[in-house]
């Protein structure tokens, strides 16, 4: 398979069934059940004590922020919160679980039966949660000796334990149907608006990217309209938002393909590969490990009563959807235009944007335009581009007042990716001051274009590197001038553009 | 273990299940579990950092140590 | 010099205190009865001759700088090595534990320390404290003082003989089905179980989690409560502590010495007796209960009737909880690594690791923990068995509504001979029939000696509602007093 069959064909034989598993890591100051610190980054094996590296005799005593955090996510999730659950014990082997058990919660979650609504292309669909529940996360292994860094073919693998015991939140969704050709968009979608959600809760930092959100993709497909759902996979590995649309797509592509030809989807693990958007099978899940889970010993169980929801709740920020209504009201936005924002994640961005100042459809226009173009470039998420609101507000006001052109205003967001720095600052060092009619650097730009007309045609006819002859004419005229701003100056007279 | 040891074995743990088997006689429909004696629930410390051992004093109890952490044989392929 | 080493423990704080004798000395006395008599007695795996002194010569400097000594400063202790030891040789009573030296110590050793109890060294056990008659040890069994042929019992056996045997005042044990109060029985000393969560788990070695507890051990009633006052209370560190403060024990025990029992109602339990026990360890039950209606008490009878599956829910439970609790020793992190050659897997290497470091009373638990929990069978056994202790549990509440305690035989049997039992689990863990229903239920219970059948001791076992300990002080006391004497007091010298 070199190509992915469309969606659109896919689900005109099979309806997808979607389902999204996300691992949250709480951004507490300690860890689950002992008060070593959860810092990312330290030395291995600094941040243990007997109890995350399970010694003999140790015992395990819960946080009571990582309590209230993942009832917290509960409330805004629309769950039903247990009036009295227990914590259980989960029990295998691995090398990173010092007790060869992980503290966990089986068949008495914390939360229950919630929903989060997304909309994608004007359609919105709620995704239903079955569960969230609380947990600690595992050490971290590193394979050594093999050629990818992988288990597969490795010598001996190194363990640290600073990542043991960090509390984790599990959030499932119930399989989510009626998704048709848009699943893979949906499934991005729930992720975004999640982690939107996670972010405003202030209980993670949810980077995808250090490992603190973390997402396994289930996908089945099953034969259109049959109401038969088909068998699932269950894609790890996937390390971003654009990874959780491949997979999707990827998986909805292989299983279509098979099924296509009578045979059979295994129930298994895949990997997911980043580099090439493919999956690979992994653990086979025909036989479902036995994890022999029971109710915890060594813990007591949670009985949040109604006051301390009650005071929980209160404590909830304007949730992502609310706050999107009211900022579409403030900035003047359509339904259509608040969707492109975010799902392209920069609803905060553009009304931090508007708030620097800037009139909220030009905010909307840059960072929807330019900006997203550049974080897609980079697979970066706009809002790690490293350009602020206040800078873009800047030149914004600066392009509105007539300082700098469009093309200019590109070349000093071009000048922050690369190096950081003032907008004014750098529209000073660069002499970005664009053309008004006593500008000198304007003028010489208009003088060399008609001192060579022939040169300026051929630029207009597109032979965009003939315009070099111009930019030496424009600088000696005006010495200070930058080279790049000269040529931008020039392109933008001649009316085209060089990039 | 031996394949004696394991008959020998095998012929006890028969006779231990046997007999706690009896557990199931005794009619337990709408019993509750016992978890504790005095029951306590919500017992939970605050989120506060407390000291972490040596990392020397770790990995001095450590088989084997390689790059300041636990060194383990391969771990069988879980993935292909 | 040898005569300290018969005092009891209240005894010899006294007279440090005053000044009568040092620590030092005390200290110094006591190791040199471990080595006289512990090269028979087999009680210690390890003897912590230079901590011992240091810990003692620090009691002698408080006293002379005037500091405030605790009431048991200066005493030399016998700590079970199931319980973590900073610094010291921890193992459990398994090879493979051998050589590992905690990072940490234990709450209850923590408290120990600070209470300037000199800990003489670590104590024999059966393996993971599953066993009663310490045979299941992997390194060496201990020999009973009052007859060097028979088992000391078990888990807590060599704390129990190290006290019977006047190698230290005091003892600390830990008890899951009967591990603290049935080896006192056999020995001829006294044994507490506190009220579940009444005493630190945070350091002892998990075996059973919902039923392990640490307790005392002493010559005396006074002595036993005077280490639970050190040992018990709420700790931050275990979730499943208590938060009541810790009962009067010590004043109870005081009050019991009185020998007057009147207004107290003391229920025997039917079930707890009969068929199956040694007419001797009956006589001597029956004796004792007529000394405490002697004494004052109304003496009648109740029904338990789950008690008579206390023992099959306790044999699924403490299986399924320990197959998980021993899941870590698998040669990673410390302890013994068997195999590992650079060749074979880390699978491979767990398995033989855990195959020559457990002994086979453990490997038989596992396997049948592991069998209880797995799906499809955890209603069937270890749910069931959640629920029979809430029917046991009823039983006691309904019992405690006719009496202030309950009464048992300790044990069905007196020390039996080393080897006799150990090929035939079902025989061994008969051992368990008395102490059980008090474990599963997590209520408190001693046991106090009563009497001799055969020269060979056996206990009386008390029984009280939880958070109620001192009842059992109280009635164990009385009892204690009309004897005269410690029972230890008649043993054979050794």
């Amino acid at each position: 398979m070199t190509t992915l069959e469309s969606t659109v064909d896919i689900t005109g034989r099979y309806d997808p069934v979607i389902g999204l598993e996300t691992h949250v890591e709480l951004g507490t100051a300690s860890k689950m059940f002992c008060g070593c610190p959860t810092t990312f980054g330290a030395e291995p094996n600094t941040q243990v004590c007997p109890v995350c590296l399970g010694l003999p005799g140790s015992l395990p005593v819960p946080n009571e922020v990582a309590v209230e955090s993942t009832i917290r996510i509960g409330l805004a999730l629309h769950c039903e919160i247990a009036s009295w659950c227990r914590f259980a014990r989960k029990n295998y082997f691995y090398p990173d679980m010092p007790k060869n058990f992980q503290i966990s919660q089986y068949d008495e979650p914390l939360c229950t039966d919630g929903y989060l609504d997304v909309t994608v292309e004007g359609r919105t669909v709620r995704v239903e949660i079955e569960r969230v529940h609380l947990e600690e996360d595992t050490g971290k292994s590193l394979h050594v000796g093999g050629a990818t860094g992988r288990i597969h073919g490795a010598d001996h693998s190194l363990v640290d334990y600073n990542r043991a015991g960090i509390p984790l939140v599990e959030i499932v969704t119930k399989p989510v149907t009626g998704t048709g050709a848009l699943a893979p968009e949906i499934g991005r979608a729930y992720v975004t608006e999640l982690r939107e959600l996670l972010r405003s809760l202030g209980v993670s930092d949810v980077r995808m990217e250090q490992g603190s959100l973390r997402c396994d993709v289930n996908v089945s497909l099953s034969p259109a309209g049959s109401g038969v759902w088909g068998t699932r996979s269950e894609t790890k590995n996937v390390n971003s938002l654009r990874s959780v649309e491949r997979a999707i797509r990827y998986e909805m592509s292989r299983q279509a393909e098979l099924l296509d030809r009578g045979a059979r989807v295994v129930q298994e693990t895949r990997h997911f590969h980043e580099d090439n958007g493919r999956t690979t099978p992994g653990r086979s899940k025909e036989e479902a490990t036995d994890y022999r889970y029971f109710p915890e010993p060594d813990l007591v169980p949670l009985a949040p009563d109604a006051g301390w929801v009650n005071r929980l709740r209160a404590t909830l920020p304007e949730l992502p959807a609310q706050r999107r209504a009211r900022l579409a009201g403030e900035l003047g936005a359509t339904d259509f235009e608040m969707e492109s924002m975010a799902n392209a994640g920069v609803v905060e961005l553009v009304a931090a944007t508007a708030a620097a100042g800037a009139p909220p459809a030009e905010a909307r226009n840059w960072w929807l335009g330019y900006l997203a173009q550049e974080a897609n470039k980079r697979e970066l998420e706009p809002a790690d581009l490293g350009v602020t609101p206040e800078q873009v507000a800047r030149i914004i006001a600066l392009v509105d007042e007539g300082t700098l052109s469009v093309a200019l205003g590109r070349q000093v967001i071009d000048v922050i990716l690369e190096a950081g720095g003032d907008v004014d600052t750098i529209v000073a060092e660069r002499g970005l001051q664009v053309v008004s009619d006593s500008d000198a650097l304007g003028q010489a730009a208009d003088e060399a274009i008609a001192a060579k007309p022939d040169i300026a045609e051929k630029v207009r006819a597109g032979k965009i590197n003939a315009v070099g002859p111009l930019i030496g004419d424009v600088r000696r005229a005006v010495p200070q001038a930058d080279a790049a701003t000269v040529r931008t100056i020039l392109l933008e007279k001649l009316g085209v553009s060089g990039g | 273990m031996t394949e004696q040891e394991l008959d020998v074995f095998a012929g006890q743990l028969d006779v231990i299940l046997g007999s706690v088997a009896r557990v199931g006689e005794v009619a337990a429909a709408d019993i509750e579990p016992t978890t504790h004696a005095v029951p306590l629930r919500n017992v939970l410390r605050p989120d506060e950092v407390g000291p972490c051992l040596d990392r020397s004093v770790v990995l001095a109890q450590a088989p084997a140590v390689e790059d300041n952490r636990f060194r383990v044989p391969r771990i069988l392929d879980d993935e292909q | 010099m040898s005569e300290l080493t018969y005092l009891g423990a209240a005894e010899i704080a006294v007279a440090i205190a005053a000044g009568d004798v040092s620590a030092e000395e005390v200290t110094r006395a006591h190791l040199d009865r471990i080595e006289q008599v512990d090269g028979m007695v087999r009680a210690f795996l390890h003897v912590d001759t230079d901590g011992a002194l240091d810990a003692a010569r620090r009691v002698d400097a408080d006293r002379a700088a005037g500091r405030d000594l605790g009431p048991l400063a200066g005493v030399p202790l016998a700590m079970k090595d199931v319980v973590v030891t900073q610094g010291l040789p921890t193992t459990a009573g398994s090879k493979i534990l051998e050589g590992w030296i905690p990072p940490y110590d234990a709450t209850i050793t923590r408290k120990i320390k600070d209470a300037g109890i000199v800990m003489l060294g670590k104590t024999n056990m059966d393996e993971f404290a599953m066993g009663s008659s310490t045979e299941n040890s992997a390194f060496h069994p201990t020999h009973n003082p009052w007859d060097l042929d028979r088992i000391p019992g078990g888990s807590s056996g060599g704390s129990s003989a190290a006290v019977s045997a006047f190698e230290a005042a005091l003892g600390i044990g830990t008890d899951t089905g009967g591990s603290i109060r049935q080896p006192a029985a056999v020995t001829g000393i006294v044994g507490h179980k506190p009220t579940y969560g009444g005493v630190s788990r945070y350091g002892l070695i998990a075996f059973s989690s919902s039923l392990d507890q640490a307790g005392p051990f002493g010559r005396t009633v006074l002595d036993a409560a005077l280490l639970h006052e050190v040992i018990g209370g709420h700790d931050p560190l275990d979730s499943t502590s208590i938060p009541q403060p810790v009962p009067p024990v010590a004043a109870a025990a005081r009050d019991g010495a009185r020998a007057d029992l009147t207004g107290v109602r003391v229920a025997v339990v039917r079930e707890l007796g009969g068929e199956g026990y040694q007419p001797g360890v009956l006589a001597a039950f029956q004796e004792a209960v007529s000394t405490l209606r002697a004494l004052g008490a109304t003496v009648l009878e109740v029904s338990c009737p789950h008690f008579d599956y206390a023992l099959a829910a306790y044999y699924l439970i403490a299986p399924s909880e320990c197959s998980s609790n021993l899941a870590r020793f698998d040669g990673v992190r410390y302890g013994l690594r068997v195999g590992d050659d650079g060749v074979r897997s880390l699978e491979d290497v767990m398995s033989l690791t855990r195959e020559a470091g457990f002994g086979p009373e453990v490997k038989r638990r596992i396997m049948i923990g592991t069998y209880a929990l797995s799906s499809g069978y955890y209603d069937a056994y270890y749910g069931q068995a959640q629920k029979v202790r809430t029917l046991i549990s009823r039983d006691f509440a309904a019992a405690f509504e006719q009496a202030d305690v309950l009464v048992s035989p300790s044990s069905p049997f007196v020390a039996f001979g080393i080897g006799e039992r150990i090929d035939d689990p079902m025989a061994m863990y008969v051992n368990d029939l008395c102490t059980l229903p008090a474990s599963l239920a997590g209520t408190p219970a001693i046991s106090v000696p009563c009497g001799l059948s055969e020269g060979l001791p056996v206990g009386l076992q008390v029984m009280a509602p939880a958070l109620a300990d001192d009842r059992c002080y109280r009635v164990a006391a009385a009892l204690e007093a009309d004897h005269g004497h410690p029972l230890t007091e008649e043993a054979p010298a050794l």
